[in-house]
C-alpha cells in the first residue's frame, strides 16, 4: 500500500508534466499559429495544462474516499 | 608251524651217500674219502662259529630287554637260564600259570622221552616235529608267548646247523687229513715194498748171477743205490706211518668227541667217519703186513747175501794170509801167479774143501737139531704172527661188528623216532579235539551267562530310562507352562508398551512436525517471506490425523501463510521503519481532507513536526495517543521491544491515508501474529502430549 501513494505521485507528476508540457506546446502552437507569438496562450496552455493535471493528481489521491452511488432508478 | 630241518637232511644224505659208497674194499681204485677240501671246511667252520657266537649274543641282549622272551627262552631251553642268569642276573618275571606249566612239563617230558641228551641242538631234532602241536597248544595260551618261543626255535635251528655243520667239518677235515696220510703212507708203504722187492732183486741178481766183472761194479752201485732207496723209502714209509697213525688216532679222538656228544643226527655222520676209519686202518694195516713180509723176504735175503759176503770174505782173508801179494781180484790172475802160489792155492782150496765137508758132515748131523730149532723158531714166530694177524682181524672185525650194530641202532633210532612223532601226533590231534569240545562248551555256558547278565542289565537300564524319561516330561511340562505364562504376560507388556511407544512415537513426530514448523518460521530472509508453511503442515496433519486439536490449530492457519509464508519480526520492523516517514508525510489526509494541498499541508507537518523515536506507551491509551506520531513513536517503541502485537494495535489506530498506507504492513503483521499464535499452540500442545506420554522414572 506504500508504493501505491509512489505510484501515484509518479502518476501524478508525470501527468502534470505531459499535460503541461503539452499545454505548453499547444500554447505554443495557438500562439504561434494564431496569436502571433503572444505568450499569453503559452502561459494559459501551461496553466490549463498544470490545472489539468493537479486536478487529476487530486482526484487520483482522493479516489479511495469517493463514494460511489448508484442511483436506483424507481422503475 | 613246521621248523623243517630239510637242508640239513639234504646235506646228511649227501655225506651218507659218499661216505656210503667210500667202501674199504673200493680203495684202491678210487682212493677218496672225502671230497671236500680243508680251506673250505675251515671257512664253513669259521661261518658256523660267527653265526652261532652272534645268535647267542643276539638271544642274550634281547632276553635282557624282554623278560617274557627271556622267560619262553628259558622254559625251553634247558641250561640257558643258566647262561642267561649269568649274564643278565637273576629273571625278575617268574613262569606263570598252572597250565604253563602243564604244557610245560608235557614238554619237557615229551622232550625227555625223545632224547637222553643235555644239549641245546638236541632239543631241536627231537622235537620240532612235536613242536607242531605243542606250539598249537601254546598258542591258545596267547600269541605273546609263541613269538619268542618261536624266535627261540629259529636259534635252536641255528644251532642244530652250525654243530653239524661244525662237527661234519671237524670230522672231514680230519678225515681228510687223515686220509692223506694214510695214502700218502701207503703209497710210501708201497713204494717201499717195491724198492725192497727190486732192491731184494737186484741183490739176488748180484749173488747168483754170474756176469762180467765191468757189469759187475755197475751191478754193486745199481744195489748200492738200491739199498740206499730202500733204506729211504723205508723210512718214509716209517714216518708216514707214523704220521698216518697219528691222523687215524685224531680222527678217532674227533669221532669219539663227536660220538660223545650224542647227537642224534650227527650219527650218521659219525657212522661214516667210522666207517671210513676202520677201512683206513685196515688199508694200512694190510700195506703194513705186505711191507714187513717184503722185509721178512728181504731179511732172508740180505742174510744170505751175508753170509755169502762173509764166506767170501773169510775165503778173501784167509787168501790173503796165505798169498798176501795177492789182491782182492783173483779171479783176473791168471796168468800172474806162479806155481807155489797156486799149490799153495790148491792146498788151500783143499783144505778149505775138507774143512767144509767136515762142517757139513757136522751140520748135517745137527742138522736135524737145526731144523727142530728153527721149526721150533718159526712155530713160535708163526704163532705170534697168527696170534697178531688174529689179533688184528678180531679187532677188525669187532670194529665191523661194532659199525654194524651203530648203523642198525642209529636206523632203529630212526623208525623209532618215526613212530613217536607219529603217536605223538595223534595225541596232540586228540589233545586239540578234547580242548575243542571243552572250549565251544565253555563257550556255550559263557555266553548264556552273559546273555542273562546282559539281560537283566538291559531291564534296569529300561527302567532307569524310562524313570528319567517321565521325569524329563514332566520338568519339561512344568517349564513350559511357566514359560508360556511368562510369555502371555510379556506379550500384554509389549502390547500394552507398544501402545505406550505409539503414542510416544506419534507426539514425537508431532512434536518434530511442529518443530519443524516453527524452524520454517525462522528461515524468512531478510526481506523474503518464509517458504510456504504448507508442506509443514501438511506434515502436521499427516502426523496427527486424529488429533482433533492439532488438526484444528493445524487449519487454523491463515491460507496466505500457507501459501506464501510469512515475514518474520525484523523484516516487518525495517518495513514499519521505512514506511514510518511515509506516513508522517500522509498524516493529515483522511476522507474529507485529501485535496492536494493537503497533502503539502501534511508533507510541510511531517518536515517542521519532530516526535521522540520512541516513546514508551502508557497503559491507557487517551485521545491524545491517537495522534499519528504518537502511534508511531509507540509502535516503533514497541517494535524495538519485539512486541509486534502491541505495535499493531498501535498501528492499527491509524486512520485516513496513514491507515491506508499501512494496510499492508498491517494485514502481514497481523498473519505473522496469529501465525506465531498457532504455531505456539501447537508446539504448546505437542509438549504437553510429549509430556503425557514420556514414563517418568
Amino acid at each position: 500500500m506504500a508504493d501505491e501513494h509512489g505510484r501515484k505521485w509518479d502518476r501524478c507528476l508525470a501527468d502534470t508534466a505531459v499535460k503541461t508540457v503539452t499545454g505548453i506546446s499547444v500554447g505554443i502552437v495557438l500562439s504561434v499559429l494564431f496569436f502571433k507569438r503572444r505568450t499569453w496562450p503559452v502561459s494559459l496552455g501551461s496553466g490549463m495544462g498544470l490545472g489539468m493535471g493537479y486536478s487529476n493528481c487530486q482526484h487520483d489521491f482522493r479516489s479511495p474516499y469517493l463514494l460511489h452511488g448508484n442511483m436506483v432508478k424507481d422503475q | 608251524a613246521q621248523y623243517s630241518l630239510s637242508p640239513c637232511y639234504v646235506s646228511l644224505a649227501l655225506y651218507k651217500c659218499l661216505y656210503g659208497r667210500a667202501h674199504p674194499t673200493n680203495l684202491q681204485h678210487h682212493r677218496h674219502y672225502t671230497s671236500g677240501e680243508s680251506s673250505g671246511a675251515a671257512k664253513v667252520v669259521a661261518v658256523g662259529l660267527v653265526t652261532l657266537g652272534s645268535s647267542i649274543g643276539g638271544t642274550v641282549l634281547y632276553a635282557k630287554w624282554d623278560p617274557k622272551f627271556r622267560t619262553a627262552v628259558e622254559k625251553n631251553i634247558p641250561y640257558s637260564d643258566w647262561l642267561l642268569g649269568m649274564a643278565l642276573g637273576p629273571n625278575p618275571y617268574s613262569p606263570v600259570t598252572a597250565h604253563k606249566k602243564q604244557v610245560k612239563e608235557s614238554r619237557s617230558s615229551k622232550i625227555k622221552k625223545e632224547k637222553n641228551i643235555k644239549e641245546e641242538p638236541s632239543v631241536s631234532t627231537a622235537s620240532e616235529t612235536t613242536s607242531a602241536p605243542v606250539y598249537s597248544a601254546q598258542s591258545i595260551e596267547g600269541e605273546y608267548t609263541g613269538w619268542p618261543i618261536g624266535i627261540a626255535w629259529i636259534f635252536i635251528v641255528f644251532y642244530i646247523l652250525t654243530f653239524l655243520f661244525s662237527v661234519s667239518a671237524s670230522l672231514e677235515e680230519s678225515l681228510a687229513s687223515s686220509a692223506k696220510t694214510t695214502l700218502q703212507a701207503i703209497g710210501a708203504q708201497e713204494a717201499a715194498l717195491q724198492a725192497i722187492g727190486s732192491h731184494t732183486h737186484k741183490l739176488k741178481e748180484a749173488m747168483e748171477a754170474e756176469v762180467p766183472p765191468d757189469q759187475k761194479s755197475a751191478q754193486w752201485r745199481d744195489l748200492e743205490t738200491a739199498l740206499a732207496e730202500r733204506r729211504s723209502t723205508v723210512n718214509d714209509a716209517g714216518a708216514a706211518l707214523l704220521k698216518a697213525r697219528d691222523a687215524l688216532d685224531s680222527l678217532r679222538s674227533v669221532i669219539d668227541k663227536a660220538k660223545e656228544s650224542k647227537v642224534a643226527a650227527v650219527q650218521p655222520l659219525v657212522l661214516a667217519a667210522e666207517e671210513n676209519l676202520h677201512s683206513m686202518v685196515v688199508d694200512l694195516d694190510q700195506a703194513v703186513t705186505k711191507v714187513q713180509s717184503a722185509e721178512s723176504e728181504a731179511k732172508i735175503v740180505s742174510q744170505y747175501t751175508e753170509l755169502v759176503n762173509e764166506a767170501k770174505r773169510q775165503f778173501q782173508k784167509e787168501l790173503s794170509s796165505l798169498t798176501p801179494e795177492i789182491q782182492a781180484n783173483w779171479k783176473g790172475l791168471t796168468g800172474k801167479l806162479s806155481a807155489d802160489d797156486l799149490n799153495a792155492l790148491i792146498a788151500h782150496a783143499h783144505r778149505r774143501i775138507d774143512q767144509l765137508n767136515r762142517e757139513l758132515a757136522e751140520q748135517r748131523v745137527r742138522e736135524q737139531v737145526h731144523i727142530e730149532a728153527a721149526l721150533e723158531q718159526q712155530k713160535l714166530e708163526d704163532q705170534k704172527a697168527l696170534d697178531k694177524a688174529v689179533h688184528t682181524a678180531t679187532q677188525h672185525s669187532k670194529e665191523e661188528a661194532r659199525l654194524e650194530q651203530e648203523r642198525k641202532l642209529s636206523e632203529l633210532r630212526e623208525v623209532m623216532e618215526a613212530e613217536m612223532r607219529t603217536q605223538l601226533r595223534r595225541q596232540a590231534a586228540a589233545h586239540t579235539d578234547h580242548l575243542r569240545d571243552i572250549l565251544k562248551v565253555q563257550e556255550q555256558e559263557l555266553r548264556s551267562e552273559a546273555e542273562q547278565v546282559l539281560n537283566s542289565k538291559m531291564l534296569e537300564q529300561e527302567t532307569h530310562y524310562r524313570q528319567l524319561t517321565q521325569e524329563q516330561l514332566d520338568n519339561f511340562t512344568l517349564d513350559m507352562n511357566a514359560a508360556y505364562a511368562r510369555l502371555k504376560g510379556m506379550e500384554e507388556a509389549i502390547d500394552s508398551h507398544v501402545i505406550a511407544e505409539e503414542e510416544a512415537r506419534k507426539a514425537h513426530q508431532l512434536w518434530l512436525s511442529v518443530e519443524a514448523l516453527s524452524y520454517t518460521l525462522k528461515t524468512a530472509g531478510s526481506d523474503l517471506p518464509t517458504k510456504p508453511l504448507e508442506s509443514a503442515v501438511q506434515a502436521i496433519q499427516d502426523s496427527c490425523c486424529n488429533n482433533e486439536f492439532a488438526l484444528a490449530l493445524a487449519s487454523a492457519l491463515p491460507e496466505e501463510s500457507l501459501r506464501r509464508g510469512v515475514y518474520s519480526e525484523a523484516s516487518l520492523r525495517s518495513r514499519f521503519n521505512s514506511l514510518r516517514s511515509m506516513v508522517r508525510r500522509v498524516a493529515l489526509i483522511d476522507e474529507s481532507h485529501n485535496s492536494l494541498y493537503q497533502y503539502f499541508l501534511s508533507y510541510l507537518q511531517a518536515a517542521l513536526l519532530f516526535e521522540e523515536k520512541q516513546a514508551m506507551p502508557p497503559t491507557q491509551l487517551t485521545n491524545e495517543d491517537l495522534d499519528p506520531f504518537k502511534l508511531l513513536s509507540y509502535a516503533s517503541y514497541c517494535l524495538e521491544h519485539e512486541d509486534l502485537e502491541l505495535a499493531a494495535k498501535f498501528v492499527n489506530q491509524l486512520r485516513g491515508e496513514a491507515r491506508r498506507v499501512v494496510q499492508d504492513w498491517l494485514t502481514e503483521a497481523r498473519l505473522t501474529l496469529e501465525t506465531r499464535q498457532v504455531v505456539t499452540l501447537l508446539s504448546a500442545y505437542a509438549n504437553a502430549v510429549g509430556l503425557g506420554t514420556t514414563q517418568a522414572p
